[in-house]
């Protein structure tokens, strides 16, 4: 194969311009995540004096801890829920968006807007939304004869860190599956309709699968995003509570490393989120490139 | 099975376009009728009111006894063969031939046994198994029609299906598409923009313009008397040429002419009935000078420029004539081959 080589006057000059990238990427990635892998097989005694190698022990304490068993069973739910409410009320909207004419960019306008907010103001905002002294939701639904309290039931924060997660992500699903089924031939479905598919038939039998490629591709963005970038949300709604129910891994990294100050398995645990992200990662690059389904 | 019939169809999408206008059209069990018009007269978008795609502004649309105006498409019993086939990309061949009869809650068994003689009536048994992605585009266009067919219904609707085939596969699915037809006896309505198409495949043709029927028939009737000078000039390639009645009859004998009736002020000649010979009796006689032969192998046109004529005349000859351009050359035509025109109101006069 024959690829075009770009000359450069200067020696020194493709260098320079790669520097930028380089520099961020072994500030910020390379060399935290190096220091974690060497914190990792390391311990502190609790007065920060002694420093050991424990080899893995770090990771054995970890997979026999239950407050982290029970930190990756919250995670794991926490995901599958966030992707799950972000995903599903991103297809209905843009299912909705799609059928209109001239409204459908004033709309798509409005509902990109909440992409745009930092996740910490997002869980300020659900916080005050569902705060039970003085939140509007946790009224309503009083009127319904819940009693909704996020500080003392799990459930309830499990719920709130969910919707205020998911919510932020609406918008990215939205657009892609906006992209996503405006790309469908507009004769696929009046085939189907002439075929004698209902309205919500032709939806599960021909769009949904013809939209496959996307979905896979934003259930991985999306679980990716609700392992990783949700720390502002938890942070500024419920902080791990109560009694650890929103605990997820990030956010007890964060806790162990930071208020804890238990390096050594803080670092452990971020390998394994590494590893996670890393295995995600594949995946998402293997069936993308595949494209699902058809 | 059913007759088609259309009563002072009118069509104007959201916007105001009035893509058709006044439509008045009788089509029997059975027949193909051919829409044929140039691009943007509205012929798609008959098609689609017919199938139910698009809404009906105003008139009455019968298919069978039943006024279908606001039926769904899927209550219409009709089938529709799309210009890009529109087959479901991530079902295998079988299922989309199956999907509508799914859809109708058909035994598992009458699905199996109506898809597999469709597909072997259209030669695309060994598919079955096959994305659509993994066929040709003749191998597509024969799925489409399978689709169409399967669900055995009361009219054929086809909106361009050949215009993605190359030349030569398109006059092959030509002629199996209007076999097929006339085995079956479906009402068919066939959408081109191709003539020789429209010529080859109808039972009756119907020249649509600016959303408005020009002139209804069966081929050699439209070929032969041609309504309008539309008409004329769209069905026959190369077109008729058209020259005024003046000039003919300053050039002609009158009594070659007599015939023809005095609001006639344009005069038609086909291309073809226009021979390189010497004059005989009742014969008009045209010299002029030859600018260009284009040889087309078993014909040749000839473009030639005659003196006081403005426009130039294009002649077409069963063979290819030894002569040289810029040579003159007289023609003859016969006077029962003169079309006679109203240039005010381009309607035939007779
Ligand atoms: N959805 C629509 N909204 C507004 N105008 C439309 C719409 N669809 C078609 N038109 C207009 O209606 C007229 C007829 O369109 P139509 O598609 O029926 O033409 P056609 O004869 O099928 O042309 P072609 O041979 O190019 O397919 C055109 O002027 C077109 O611009
Ligand atoms: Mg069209």
């Amino acid at each position: 194969m024959q690829t075009k080589r770009m000359t450069f006057s200067s020696k020194w000059l493709p260098y320079a311009l790669l520097a930028p990238q380089v520099i961020i990427t072994v500030i910020f990635f390379i060399w935290p995540a190096s220091q974690a892998l060497y914190q990792s097989v390391l311990r502190q005694d609790i007065f920060g004096l002694r420093t050991e190698f424990v080899g893995l022990d770090n990771f054995v304490r970890l997979l026999n801890d239950p407050l982290y068993l029970n930190s990756l069973n919250v995670t794991f739910w926490f995901s599958v829920g966030t992707t799950f409410l972000s995903m599903s009320v991103a297809l209905l909207f843009a299912v909705m968006v799609n059928r209109m004419i001239r409204s459908r960019d004033t709309y798509t306008t409005f509902l990109v807007w909440p992409y745009a907010v930092a996740p910490a103001i997002a869980g300020v905002l659900w916080w005050f939304i569902f705060n039970p002294s003085i939140g509007i939701m946790p009224y309503m639904l009083k009127g319904f004869g819940y009693d909704w309290n996020h500080r003392s039931s799990s459930t309830d924060a499990m719920i709130l860190v969910i919707i205020a997660a998911a919510w932020k992500q609406i918008s990215y699903n939205f657009l892609f599956f906006l992209a996503g089924l405006q790309s469908i031939p507009q004769s696929l479905i009046e085939a189907a309709a002439i075929d004698g598919a209902s309205r919500m038939k032709r939806f599960w039998t021909i769009v949904f699968p013809l939209l496959s490629p996307i979905t896979f591709f934003l259930m991985v963005v999306n679980v990716v995003y609700a392992m990783f970038d949700t720390f502002g949300v938890i942070h500024a709604t419920t902080e791990g509570g109560p009694a650890q129910a929103t605990n997820i891994l990030v956010y007890k990294v964060y806790r162990d490393g930071f208020v804890n100050l238990n390096l050594g398995s803080s670092a452990a645990q971020s390998v394994i989120l590494m590893g996670i992200v890393i295995i995600l990662t594949v995946i998402q690059f293997r069936y993308i490139e595949r494209r699902v389904n058809y | 099975m059913a007759s088609i019939t259309m009563d002072n169809l009118h069509k104007v999408y959201t916007g105001g376009v009035r893509a058709v206008t006044g439509i008045n059209l009788d089509i029997a069990d059975g027949e193909m009728i051919v829409l044929v018009g140039p691009s943007g007269c509205g012929k798609s978008t008959l098609l689609r009111m017919v199938a139910g795609l698009e809404t009906i502004s105003e008139g009455t649309l019968h298919i069978g006894e039943r006024v279908v105006n606001n039926l769904e498409p899927a209550d219409r019993d009709i089938a529709m063969v799309f210009q890009n086939y529109a087959l479901y990309p991530h079902m295998t061949v079988f299922n989309n031939l199956a999907y509508g009869l799914k859809n109708r809650g058909f035994s598992k068994a009458e699905i199996d046994r109506r898809v597999r003689d469709a597909a072997e009536m259209l030669e695309i048994g060994a598919f079955l198994d096959r994305k659509p992605r993994q066929l040709s585009g003749g191998q597509r266009q024969r799925v489409a029609m399978g689709r169409a067919l399967v669900r055995e219904p009361a009219a054929f609707l086809f909106d361009e299906p050949l215009s993605n085939l190359d030349a030569k596969l398109r006059v092959q699915m030509r002629v199996e598409i209007r076999q097929l037809q006339k085995r079956l006896a479906t009402t068919s309505l066939y959408v081109t923009h191709d003539q020789l198409e429209a010529l080859t495949m109808a039972d009756r043709l119907v020249v649509l313009n600016g959303g408005q029927i020009e002139q209804v028939g069966t081929p050699m009737d439209v070929y032969s008397r041609p309504a309008t000078t539309f008409v004329a000039g769209f069905i026959g390639s190369p077109a008729m040429n058209m020259l005024p009645a003046d000039y003919l009859r300053s050039t002609q004998a009158s009594d070659n002419l007599a015939h023809l009736p005095q609001a006639a002020d344009l005069i038609g000649i086909r291309p073809e009935d226009l021979a390189l010979e010497t004059p005989g009796d009742g014969d008009l006689s045209l010299t002029g000078k030859l600018l260009l032969l284009e040889p087309a192998g078993a014909e040749s046109h000839l473009h030639l420029k005659f003196d006081g004529l403005h426009e130039n005349m294009i002649i077409r000859l069963p063979h290819v004539p030894s002569v040289i351009e810029g040579q003159a050359l007289s023609f003859t035509v016969r006077r029962d081959n003169l079309h006679p025109f109203d240039g005010a109101t381009g309607k035939r006069v007779s």
